[in-house]
């Protein structure tokens, strides 16, 4: 029984693994996510940043030159270096949030989907909820309110996009549960949370996996936006950060250009290689459900 | 003068897989005021071929020969612009009505009157007051000529449909699958309609469909299709009573006979084959009872047995003993 | 319209509200650091100051009579007193709602034209150049943020190319001649923040319509339509499009809260005086009370939009109509 699972699992993972190395987004996501997850860990190691070591009159907005490899910022701090240091903010945020949304809707998706009735009208209604009211408003408050700690700001990103996976887990769900083997797990008096989590669970995996890429895209914009905003955490100087401190100091009216062009490109690169990967994965698991 | 004739035509899909040849060299052809029906299972290429004659495949379908002539145009080679002329016009479909043939936001008198407009130098009123003439053709109240498509039942769509089909006075009429999805009686009914119709109108009539049993009542002529091509074809009663391929012979058993009792449609053992690989020689030969060496390596040419009937098979009448 | 349908649609509506308010006061009010709490611990307010608001709020009484005393101050269009303008909230908001509604008006209408107009060349020139170059702008405006994206366009157009200004909704300290001078200076304040919203709704847009009608142009109707002998122009106009804009509709009201979203950002940026500026400049000062006034009406607006989106799609599909 378990080696011919295994036999299968192999076939599906090397079937994955063909998809994945034919399809171009699928490939171009991976080497830009690769590349910066290489830059986030050994990046401050190499080049060591502290946002609290301010420069001199003389070293503050410099351009790009051999000692700063992309200038300075207004209060003399090196770019690159910051660069590297705000890696490590935006990912981990965009992945610890993503991991808090996904726990949430999988598991509010499948609650639903399984036990129908009431549970599921109660959860579909809050549901319905946070996917009517406006996202950032909704944030930015809950953070105005809570703070604008690291953390806080992770918690509130995951507490608060749940609802899309949510929907797609629960409709998924609910055409899983009547398959026969779900039946037959019945039958042989498997208990409710048993066939919740390994029965329905690993058949709503492959679509949960593409998403929590695409949600990872969006949290990562979403610190960014925040910190832009002014509600950053100020002890951990992330992409969004340096644009605030950019925009602030009016780094576009003075034309220092290299002030706020890596962040943005190093956002829109990430974001980027996350929505190719994610579109990908989605097309290479979910091949019936989005031919698009 | 033939109304329509198909000669040699070949249809294939290039899709990644590879180059799949759902029409194969397939000829027949069409009196003015006939009916033909053309029968096989689904994926066989019976609607590839209808879709062929009025140019209406997907991206990846192409004709690669062959050619179609409606009286004495050469539909084949007409620009992209010519056979937009002749659709519905000379050549209008009967599509399976009972599913989403019908623009569900679209009133189904405007359906009808929009294609009048279109190929007629008529006003908008003209078009609509034909298109409740039809809705009479047809047996359909007028008064429902303004009503969407999910509020007729399934016999009134299709109903509906060959009202649409009749708009400009085609010479030919395709139906593919008209009958499909109805119950037994609606879809008496229709075929009655669809033949009653052919008569008084004297046009002609391509019936395509997977159920052999439904075509004796409104068939001239009968065209067996397997694989991509056709098999055997020949008058109505030739095919019925004197068939020879025993594909046909297959399509036929456990057909309901007022002779015989009852018996259940029997499947036919094995699957449709890979139209990218056909098999070689006979393509019916992994299938077939009766098959021997030489079916594996020849294919076998059309046999006359006169009358117009004629089969591919090296074995031709085999099963009757 | 059913009637059933558009009872069922503002009940779900209602009851979506209420969920708002409810969320809106434990929020502001019940949650710990809530800013009701923080005014009642300010050593500095003097223990006059603490009454009068432990009074107003009914502090001292059960948890409904105070959810009641919030209810009856929202009816009232009572929304506090900003700490920042030291003036009703009500006031501040109505004067910021025009600006806010001109642009996102003007970005939305023109997004929603290039969107669907470029969605349709995308699915029907399948694989193309102009569909490969669609999707790729559609990708990197979804993966750019908003704010990001204004900063380039100042950069370009404003400090560079000195083609339009900064920031405002006027020229600051200007007289103008005629209605006309003023319009037109608007006019070109305008320019950018509205560019830099619509195009990032364009790629969304674009995106949606193109796939949306790449499912309209394989179903069977199509196929009828085609066989009638119409050119594509008739078929795009007369039987793609009215089913492809429904599914359209629900997304632009869906849609709607992300726009606002945006807004908030643009606004900041180009400092224009609408909603999402105010936002900002609460949000800065924690001027809690105006952040609950700007935060509801959003809400609100956002609901009642859906509302609207929903009925709409009612009165243009005759499955629902009838």
């Amino acid at each position: 029984m378990s080696s011919i699972d295994g036999v299968m699992r192999r076939k599906k993972l090397k079937r994955f693994w063909n998809g994945f190395k034919n399809n171009r987004m699928a490939t171009t996501g991976a080497v830009i996510l690769v590349f910066f997850s290489v830059a986030a860990v050994i990046g401050p190691v190499l080049f060591p940043y502290n946002p609290m070591e301010f420069g001199t009159v003389e070293t503050i907005l410099q351009p790009p030159s051999t000692t700063y490899y992309l200038g300075t910022d207004n209060l003399g701090r090196d770019i690159f270096r910051n660069l590297l240091s705000g890696a490590r903010i935006s990912l981990m945020v965009g992945i610890l949030a993503t991991l808090i949304s996904m726990f949430l809707g999988t598991s509010i998706g499948i609650m639903s989907g399984y036990f129908g009735k009431t549970i599921d009208s109660v959860l579909m209604r809050v549901t319905d909820f946070f996917l009517v009211i406006p996202w950032l408003p909704l944030v930015l408050v809950l953070v105005a309110i809570l703070g604008s700690s690291v953390w806080i700001i992770i918690l509130v990103i995951g507490l608060t996009s749940w609802a899309g996976t949510a929907r797609v887990v629960r409709s998924q769900t609910l055409s899983v549960k009547e398959r026969p083997f779900i039946e037959r797990a019945r039958a042989i008096g498997a208990d409710h949370s048993t066939i919740m989590m390994h029965h329905i669970l690993p058949n709503v995996f492959p679509l949960v996996f593409a998403n929590t890429i695409l949600v990872t895209a969006v949290a990562i914009i979403s610190e960014t936006t925040l910190s832009f905003l002014g509600l950053g955490d100020p002890t951990r100087p992330s992409w969004g950060m340096m644009l605030h401190y950019a925009f602030q100091s009016g780094a576009a009216s003075s034309g220092a250009y290299w002030f706020f062009l890596p962040p943005g490109l190093c956002v829109v690169l990430v974001v980027l290689g996350f929505t190719f990967l994610g579109y990908a994965f989605d097309e290479i698991l979910n091949p019936k459900l989005r031919r698009r | 003068m033939k109304l329509l004739r198909v000669e040699n035509l070949k249809t294939y899909f290039h899709i990644s897989e590879g180059i799949v040849k759902a029409v194969d060299d397939v000829s027949f052809s069409l009196d003015d005021g006939q009916c033909l029906g053309l029968v096989g299972e689904s994926g066989c290429g019976k609607t590839t071929t209808a879709l062929s004659i009025n140019r209406l495949l997907p991206p990846e379908g192409i004709i690669e020969g062959g050619e179609i002539y409606l009286e004495s145009v050469k539909l084949t080679v007409l620009s992209d612009v010519e056979i937009r002329k002749h659709r519905w016009k000379d050549v209008s479909m009967v599509f399976q009505g009972a599913m989403n043939a019908m623009n569900p936001v679209m009133k189904i008198g405007e359906q009808i009157a929009e294609a009048v407009v279109w190929h007629q130098q008529v006003t908008h009123q003209q078009a609509w007051n034909r298109a409740k003439e039809l809705f009479e053709l047809v047996e359909l109240e007028p008064g429902r000529i303004g009503g969407y498509p999910h509020e007729f039942s399934g016999g009134m769509k299709q109903r509906a449909m060959i009202a649409m089909a009749l708009a400009c006075d085609p010479k030919l009429v395709i139906g593919d699958e008209p009958t499909t999805a109805l119950d037994v009686m609606v879809q008496a009914q229709i075929l009655n309609l669809l033949d009653r119709l052919r008569k008084t109108l004297k046009m002609g009539l391509i019936i395509i469909t997977h159920d052999l049993s439904i075509l004796g009542e409104t068939c001239d002529r009968i065209a067996v299709m397997y694989a991509g091509k056709i098999v055997e074809i020949g008058s109505t009663e030739d095919v019925y009573d004197r068939h020879m391929h025993p594909y046909t012979h297959r399509l036929l058993m456990g057909f309901p006979n007022i002779h015989r009792p009852k018996l259940m449609p029997e499947p036919i053992p094995g699957s449709p084959p890979d139209l990218i690989r056909p098999p070689s020689g006979c393509r019916f030969h992994p299938r077939c009872d009766y098959a021997q060496e030489i079916c594996q390596e020849q294919e076998p040419g059309m046999t006359t047995a006169g009358n117009g009937h004629s089969y591919a098979c090296h074995f031709g009448g085999a099963f009757n003993g | 319209m059913k009637r059933q349908y558009l009872a069922k649609k503002i009940i779900q509506s209602l009851v979506t509200i209420f969920f708002v308010l409810v969320f809106n006061y434990i929020l502001f009010r019940v949650m710990p650091g809530n800013p009701l709490a923080m005014i009642m611990r300010n050593p500095r307010a003097s223990q006059e100051a603490i009454e009068r608001t432990r009074e107003l709020f009914g502090l001292n009484q059960s948890w409904v009579v105070q959810f009641w005393i919030y209810l009856k101050h929202l009816f009232t269009g009572d929304l506090g007193i900003s700490f920042l303008y030291r003036q009703p909230v009500t006031e501040i908001i109505v004067a910021r709602i025009i600006p806010t509604v001109l642009m996102v008006g003007l970005a939305q209408i023109l997004a929603i034209i290039v969107g669907v107009f470029l969605g349709v060349i995308s699915a029907w020139k399948r694989g193309s150049r102009v569909d490969v170059a669609a999707l790729g702008f559609s990708l990197v405006t979804y993966s750019m943020p908003t704010f990001w994206l204004g900063i380039i366009l100042i950069f370009v157009f404003s400090v560079s190319l000195r083609w339009f200004p900064t920031s405002g909704m006027l020229t600051p300290g200007q007289s103008f001649s005629s209605t006309f001078a003023m319009v037109r200076d608007a006019a070109r304040h305008l320019v950018l923040p509205v560019l830099t919203l619509s195009l990032v709704l364009i790629g969304e847009y674009t995106l949606t319509m193109r796939n949306t009608l790449l499912d309209v142009l394989t179903e069977d109707y199509m196929t009828t339509a085609k066989a009638k002998g119409f050119d594509d122009n008739y078929l795009i106009k007369k039987h793609a499009l009215p089913n492809a804009m429904l599914p359209m509709i629900t997304l632009i009201a869906i849609n709607l809260g992300l726009v606002i979203g945006g807004t908030i950002q643009v606004e900041t940026i180009f400092s224009w005086p609408g909603l999402g500026r105010l936002m900002f400049d609460a949000l800065k000062a924690r001027d809690y009370p105006l952040l609950q006034g700007i935060f509801l009406l959003i809400t609100l607006s956002v609901i009642v939009a859906n509302l609207i989106a929903d009925v709409t799609y009612g009165y243009f599909d005759p499955r629902v109509r009838e």
